[in-house]
């Protein structure tokens, strides 16, 4: 059996960094991707935040093929037939380094991918890795079809479905309300049109999430990213509020009635759609992640669950990105020491623990028991929709007092036994 | 825009076999029908014997369907190298 220094699995962005990482070690590392290129099984959403990854892999972003610097922020209440807007704009977003980056993920990896190459490190496309090879417990390689290949370390960067961390027994089995489904167009506009409907300067980028009735009281929301010359339109599901939905209704639908709504009907016309994709993302948790190390193996990015849902933030690809490079500074260390038993690699999760990663899905523990309460997605944004809208209309009687006749309502809307205790639930955000 | 014309957007290559293996036992059994809402390509579909069938070659490689189906009956691995969706943006 042929052996390497490293054998990683997957080459996305955890994957990508992990190599990149490694590539001044002086070992010898494979990337094995099946795609066929780096990039070209990918999706997001979605937007990259740069800070929180600057310390980590400082220099290479600058040729990044990034779309647009996002400057424009908005969340907005979806209600059956009315809509509420929040919109923040700061000059801090316009100020470099930019805090975040709207992206696609074909253009992106296989940008990173090159960048990884011309370091030295054999990334390999079209590979499909089947299983590990195992001796005493520990991994020791990789097979691929007929083929077998050997090495210190395997790093399984296979993505949300990590069959690799299946089959070294780190993952529990797979269970619905961990999960959610993303799936999204991508709609072709010039340049112009988005800056002009999106009140946006050149190169600058919008992002607008979405919450409710779009997803019919289903965990979930809309989110829009502006690309350079398209936008990002799709939908997230949660897959167990899904499931328990009754009657049932066919998501891939939820998409065209989301795209009809004139709040996205206007910012999207005259756009010709020229992809449809779709993904996981995971929404387990810290309390849910598989075991991220074992012998000879480490496990990063989507694979070793590191995704949060923050409500009106997303992440993933940072974590992805952050959580390769720890994996390869563990592995420098266990070569130095030349031991890559669990108890050497064990290093990679103290790291993980100290960084952002898992700071951040500590402090958003409790997003996951919260995301499973129907109300945030039908009642609350409803709730806010309709309020916003009677303060604003005009009739032919005479108009009441705001506080009085609205908040009056409200109140009784909102002073209940249910709502304080989502009031509870919520204050642990 | 129907849901087939999307997928004929994106870029396919497709192998002989399906990587999307069902137990018809199981299918059988099941009432909630899972996989047919939650497939955002709309693969899933009951053939005239009421068997369940799934159409992997417009696959868009998610995984949902493994997810939300508790019963087990799907068996899903990644479509060979090579093979499947090219997503060309991602």
């Amino acid at each position: 059996m042929e052996k390497v220094d490293v054998i990683i699995v997957g080459g996305g962005l955890a994957g990508l960094s992990c190599a990149y990482e490694l590539s001044d070690s002086g070992m010898t590392v494979l990337v094995l991707e099946r795609g066929d290129f780096s990039g070209s099984k990918n999706v997001t959403g979605g937007r990259l935040y740069l800070r929180p990854i600057l310390n980590y892999l400082p220099e290479i972003w600058k040729g990044a093929p990034f779309e647009r610097h996002v400057t424009k922020e908005r969340i907005t209440f979806m209600g059956r037939d009315n809509s509420t807007t929040f919109e923040l704009y700061s000059d801090r977003f316009n100020e470099e380094p930019y805090p975040s980056f709207t992206l696609l993920r074909a253009k992106f990896d296989r940008w990173f991918s090159d960048l990884v190459s011309e370091k030295g490190v054999f990334v390999i496309p079209q590979k499909r890795v089947d299983d590990l090879i195992r001796e005493d417990g520990k991994v020791i390689g990789v097979r691929s079809g007929e083929e077998e290949i050997g090495a210190d370390c395997v790093v399984a960067a296979d993505g949300i479905l990590s069959f690799l961390a299946e089959k070294a027994g780190l993952r529990p089995p797979f269970q619905p309300k961990h999960f959610a489904v993303g799936f999204k167009e991508v709609i072709q506009l010039d340049s112009e049109t988005i800056e002009d409907r999106f009140g946006l300067g050149e190169g600058e980028g919008a992002a607008q999430l979405f919450i409710g009735s779009i997803t019919k009281g289903r965990m979930g929301g809309g989110f829009l990213y502006t690309n350079r010359e398209s936008l990002s339109l799709g939908l997230v599901i949660g897959i167990e509020s899904l499931n328990s939905m009754e009657p049932r209704e066919e998501i891939y639908k939820w998409l065209d009635e989301f795209k009809e709504r004139p709040e996205i009907k206007n910012l999207v016309r005259g756009g010709e759609t020229v992809e449809y994709s779709a993904h996981l993302l995971t929404e387990g948790g810290i309390h849910h992640m598989p075991k991220v190390f074992t012998d000879g193996m480490l496990v990063v990015g989507d694979a070793a669950g590191l995704g949060l849902n923050m409500l009106v933030t997303v992440r993933g690809m940072e974590y992805a990105i952050v959580s390769g490079v720890l994996a390869g500074r563990t592995i420098k260390k266990a070569k130095e020491m030349n031991d890559f038993s669990a108890s050497s690699l064990s290093e990679y999760e103290r790291l993980l623990k100290e960084s952002f990663i898992l700071q951040e899905m500590k402090n958003f523990q409790y997003v996951p028991s919260l995301l499973g309460n129907q109300r945030l997605f039908s009642k609350y944004p409803q709730l806010i929709c309709d309020l916003f809208e009677r303060v604003m209309w005009v009739d032919e009687e005479p108009k009441g007092r705001i506080y009085q006749t609205k908040i009056g309502e409200l109140k009784r809307q909102l002073f209940s036994w249910e709502t304080f205790k989502d009031w509870l639930q919520f204050r642990k955000i | 825009m129907k849901i087939t014309e999307k997928l004929a957007l994106d870029a396919f290559k497709t192998d002989r076999e399906s990587h999307i293996k069902l137990d018809q036992r199981i299918c059988h059994t099941c009432k909630e029908r899972f996989c047919i809402y939650a497939c955002p390509a709309n693969l899933y579909s009951l053939n005239e014997k009421g068997e369940m069938m799934v159409e992997f070659a417009g696959c868009l490689e998610c995984g949902t369907c493994l997810i939300a189906c508790i019963y087990g009956s799907v068996k899903w691995n990644y479509p060979r190298g090579e093979y499947g969706v090219q997503y060309r943006y991602g």
